[in-house]
């Protein structure tokens, strides 16, 4: 059996960490940015739709898949879902529910240590008589690693190794003791932040108007946010980009979910507490998400600066400087609740990405708890570091593309496959019915055994395959005229063979961009063959502990 | 803004704020199960 005696401290304490591993950074940079690119206020019904039928049902799935390895002594997803089957590969799927936390771990605590720095930058008030161009030169020369900000030398290093440890720390001290704590602190302060900064978003008006942008309006931003275009509904990409944007924000498809859930009591409720936090996730992401960063960005900047310039950079590269309008000791004040709403955003959700490497390591190598998360730590430093350095190299964006995206949706579509039709949607379902404080809705049984997997297969299929331009009505009628089916960059089979960046080196002309943009595939390589690697070794370790079960005879 | 950005915006916002308070509501208002459970691996963890 297992050597965890890790457990939740309080019911509120769970859902609050919960809610805290799904809340992250997205909440407040992607979801605004991808509801004005997809059509404002319409973008609004597939993304609801997404989550009724896919959001809802998988938290129900991963719950009760949690909670059921957490009865057999498992608490993370490869041996969660040996215990659901016989097949013995489903374990090997289940290294997904690993690897994809160290790998967007890698990453995410980079960005949760800009947050950290730039906290740091407010108190400090660097961006005090900075211009718009200063900011965001600023951030660059962050990024720059040679470059420093502070005179402190590889700054961002610095921040992102204080950052790494302070996560290691907080997991050292166990769920109760570390994770609950920190989504006990960090959830309200979180909202209460957000609440400030959303009601200056909403009361902003047109208070912000200056000569150089005459036509600066806070509402103008949230009209272009929710005056619904319902012809956009038609749009295939338009339904990708809402059901992507509920991966993401629900944290789905990564084992973390699993893991945390494998840590409740057989006979406590699943049901009501996954709704509890899911609801609360959308809550920070619609209601504060959409009245921060857009409206106020409307409102010093104008809404035409938006539409061409919405994208995650602002948070970074033009919020600073925006705050400077509010004078010297509210800017200050607004940039520590910007920064640290990220900050905790972030650091909720990447202490949850550390859970299912530390319990596979405590339940299949008793390791003890401080040492499987020194070792997270170690892991992560390892394969962040790369992510740091080269940054500029597009090494960030491959993690991002194949740990934080593809990944999510293969995993999140085989379990929902093995869930409702390997385990059964039968025991299924009386596994998220058992001890659960609400009426689970019966047609979610349908919907979860139906609706869910054949949606998951739509985002899958529609990622795989994304037409030019994402022009799905031309592409059709181009198939169907006998033209073929033309592929986008961004697809994902595009994306193997990195046509794009190969396009741009033919396209080069001058003898420099073309070496950048060369160096930029062999960095791109590289981060490939190192998230094979990682992949290939927890592998490894699930077949090791595997046969160490067999020897031992605890094999399910 | 317009009157369909307005009705959008807040039948978003209070549909989507109605269903946490209800959920969280209801969350803190159901008492705990009594003990014991059939978690035997919990039942060491001191409360």
């Amino acid at each position: 059996m297992s050597s965890s005696k890790e457990s939740w401290g309080s019911r509120v304490g769970l859902v609050l960490a919960m809610a805290g591993n799904a809340v992250g950074l997205g909440n407040f940079l992607r979801f605004p940015v991808q509801a004005v690119n997809n059509g404002g206020g319409a973008f609004i019904i597939p993304y609801l739709v997404s989550f009724l039928v896919m959001g809802i049902p998988l938290l129900w799935i991963e719950w009760s898949m949690g909670r059921f390895g957490g009865k057999h002594g498992h608490h993370s997803t490869p041996f969660i879902l040996d215990t659901m089957d016989k097949g013995r590969f489903w374990k090997y799927f289940g290294v997904f529910g690993i690897w994809t936390n160290l790998a967007v771990a890698a990453y995410y605590c980079y960005i949760e240590s800009w947050t950290m720095s730039y906290v740091y930058h407010s108190i400090t008030q660097s961006f005090s008589g900075l211009t718009q161009g200063q900011v965001a030169a600023f951030f660059n020369d962050y990024v720059n690693i040679t470059t420093s900000t502070t005179g402190i030398p590889f700054e961002a290093v610095i921040f992102y190794i204080a950052c790494l440890v302070l996560n290691t720390w907080i997991l050292s001290r166990g769920l109760s003791g570390g994770v609950e704590k920190t989504a006990k602190i960090g959830m309200p302060l979180l909202i209460l932040f957000g609440i400030f900064l959303a009601i200056r978003g909403l009361t902003l008006g047109s208070s912000g108007a200056t000569v150089e942008h005459p036509d600066a309006n806070a509402w103008a931003g949230l009209n272009f946010l929710w005056e619904p275009q319902f012809d956009s509904l038609s749009n295939p990409s338009v339904w990708l980009a809402a059901a992507g944007q509920i991966f993401f924000t629900l944290s789905v498809g990564m084992g973390t979910i699993h893991c945390y859930a494998a840590y409740v009591k057989s006979k406590d409720d699943i049901a009501l507490n996954a709704m509890a936090a899911g609801w609360t996730n959308e809550f920070v992401e619609v209601v504060l998400g959409s009245l921060i960063v857009i409206p106020i960005a409307a409102g010093y900047l104008g809404l035409d600066w938006v539409r061409e310039n919405a994208s995650f950079g602002m948070a970074f590269q033009t919020m600073p400087f925006l705050f400077q309008n509010w004078g010297p000791i509210l800017a200050t004040l607004a940039g520590v609740f910007w920064f640290g709403l990220l900050f905790f955003a972030g650091i909720t959700s990447s202490l949850a990405m550390g859970t299912p490497w530390m319990g596979f390591m405590q339940d299949e190598f008793n390791v003890s708890r401080k040492k499987s998360a020194w070792s997270f730590g170690a892991v992560v430093l390892l394969l962040g570091l790369p992510t740091v350095f080269f940054y500029n190299y597009g090494v960030f964006g491959e993690y991002d593309y194949w740990a934080g995206t593809v990944s999510l949706v293969v995993f999140a579509l085989a379990e929902s496959i093995i869930f409702a039709w390997i385990y059964g949607i039968d025991k299924g379902w009386k596994e998220i019915n058992s001890g659960a404080d609400m009426k689970v809705p019966h047609i979610y049984k349908y919907i979860i055994k139906y609706v869910t997997p054949v949606f998951l297969l739509f985002v899958f299929i529609g990622s795989l395959f994304t037409p030019l331009n994402n022009e799905w009505a031309s592409a059709m009628s181009n198939l169907f005229a006998g033209n073929g089916w033309l592929l986008d960059n961004g697809s994902i089979i595009k994306q193997i063979m990195s046509t794009g960046l190969r396009e741009q080196i033919a396209a080069a002309t001058d003898a420099a961009t073309r070496a950048n943009l060369e160096d930029q595939l062999f960095y791109i390589s590289g981060a490939r063959i190192l998230l094979t690697v990682v992949f290939a070794s927890i592998s490894a370790l699930v077949y090791i502990a595997y046969r160490k079960r067999v020897a031992e005879g605890r094999t399910t | 803004m317009t009157t369909a950005a307005i009705i959008t915006m807040v039948l978003t916002m209070v549909i989507v704020s109605s269903f946490v308070t209800y959920f969280f509501t209801k969350m803190l208002r159901t008492p705990p199960k009594s003990e014991p459970d059939s978690f035997s691996e919990n039942d060491e963890v001191p409360r």
